[in-house]
């Protein structure tokens, strides 16, 4: 257990930074319309070119935003990949928490009152 | 010489950039944000700042993890923005004032604050979001920038002791630039929220009253939190609140809060904003 340890969250520490960095390498070049469109035009070939680890390759392919921060991802960069298929922060918020989006944003909503 | 007119704090969610894009200002959704600006704009025509220090984060626009600075001052007289990826609008580019960064890095160093120093610098919807709430309309923004960025990314970060010191080693800077500038001090970001993890969609509404209430009177309080509380209290990404602890740094007078909007939620966000007036110091002694 890590001394911090905060429930339901990661501190993007050196180790996670590590392990991430193909995959976090590969969604900064999502800056990029062009390279944008080269993923979705052959997903398997574009990860291939940034050497995602087999547990990266599975989590970006399952769409699974735990197992990408598993992986090591950092979430302003699994934002971009995200952008790609057109899902935002209440989206990817819903699917780590098992909620419906619906639900989620009610939550937001909730924690104002 | 330069004088700091003030400070401001306010949000930088990403969403805030399409909505103004899409003319969205007076949504039920938004206007509970953006109408809480009216009193800085009120105030920035009241003092027309020529220069605007900045407190930011990049979120993966100019630095990638592979080379991350702690601390990093632009040194440019122009910064632009680009695609950022996630569907937001490119921004018109910023004019900067190197001569005058080139002042504060000095300033800077010579008080042990070894940071990068940028002649070429993207700035992120972290820059161009905040300069859009504030000079709204076609007009743009009538500033130029000093943009700081702090690493609220990569862990380790550096302590809220570290950042309030910052800001105010950027303070003495400012004060001794031998120039007539009025300066506003921007810290952008926060406050509360969580995207990542189990936990997403955190918010600290506690917290958040706790850390605007301190800012002006007490910012020194904030220091007893660590990085890892601070994760725990304000969510993964709330620790953009040394973006505002820098600021608050910078406003070395008589320190008031002037103005606080607060709401819940934009985007997966507490949104902020907060102005603080800065009374000199000599201008004290002659009152």
């Amino acid at each position: 257990m890590h001394p911090h340890a905060i429930p339901g969250t990661m501190l993007f520490e050196g180790d996670l930074a590590r392990k991430g960095l193909p995959l976090n390498r590969m969604c900064f070049s999502f800056n990029s319309a062009e390279n944008r469109a080269a993923f979705l035009k052959d997903e398997d070939a574009y990860c291939a070119k940034y050497g995602l680890t087999p547990e990266q390759r599975a989590a970006v392919k399952s769409r699974d935003v735990l197992a990408m921060l598993k992986a090591g991802g950092n979430i302003y960069y699994l934002a971009k990949l995200a952008g790609i298929f057109g899902l935002n922060v209440q989206d990817i918020g819903a699917q780590q928490t098992g909620m419906s989006v619906d639900a989620f944003k009610e939550k937001l909503v909730a924690a104002g009152r | 010489m330069a004088r700091i007119v003030g400070g401001i704090g306010t949000t930088h969610v990403p969403a805030i950039g399409k909505a103004i894009a899409e003319r969205k200002q007076k949504d039920p959704y938004w206007s509970p944000f953006f109408d809480g600006f009216d009193a800085v704009h009120g105030w920035l025509a009241r003092t027309r700042p020529d220069v605007a220090v900045v407190f930011y984060n990049d979120h993966g626009l100019n630095f990638f993890l592979d080379k991350m600075p702690t601390f990093a001052v632009g040194a440019a007289d122009l910064y632009r923005n680009e695609d950022e990826g996630w569907g937001i609008p490119v921004s018109k580019a910023l004019a900067g004032d190197a001569a005058f960064s080139w002042h504060v890095i000095n300033g800077l160093v010579a008080d042990e604050f070894d940071v990068t120093m940028c002649q070429d610098m993207l700035v992120d919807h972290a820059v161009t979001i905040p300069m859009a709430l504030m000079w709204p309309g076609e007009g743009g923004c009538p500033v130029k920038i000093i943009p700081i960025s702090i690493n609220t990314v990569q862990h380790p970060l550096p302590s809220v002791s570290r950042c309030l010191k910052l800001g105010r080693s950027v303070g003495r800077a400012i004060e001794s630039y031998d120039k007539d500038l009025r300066v506003v001090v921007i810290g952008t970001g926060g406050l509360s929220h969580q995207l990542d993890g189990e936990r997403a969609g955190f918010i600290n509404k506690p917290f958040d009253t706790l850390c605007m209430d301190k800012l002006a009177s007490d910012p020194e309080a904030l220091t007893r939190y660590t990085i890892p509380e601070l994760v725990e209290q304000a969510g993964a990404q709330g620790v953009e609140l040394l973006n505002w602890v820098a600021m608050r740094g910078a406003l070395t007078g008589r320190v008031a809060e002037l103005h606080r909007n607060y709401h819940i939620p934009i985007s997966n966000t507490a949104a902020a904003t907060m102005l603080f007036d800065n009374i000199p110091v000599a201008q004290r002694k002659a009152a």
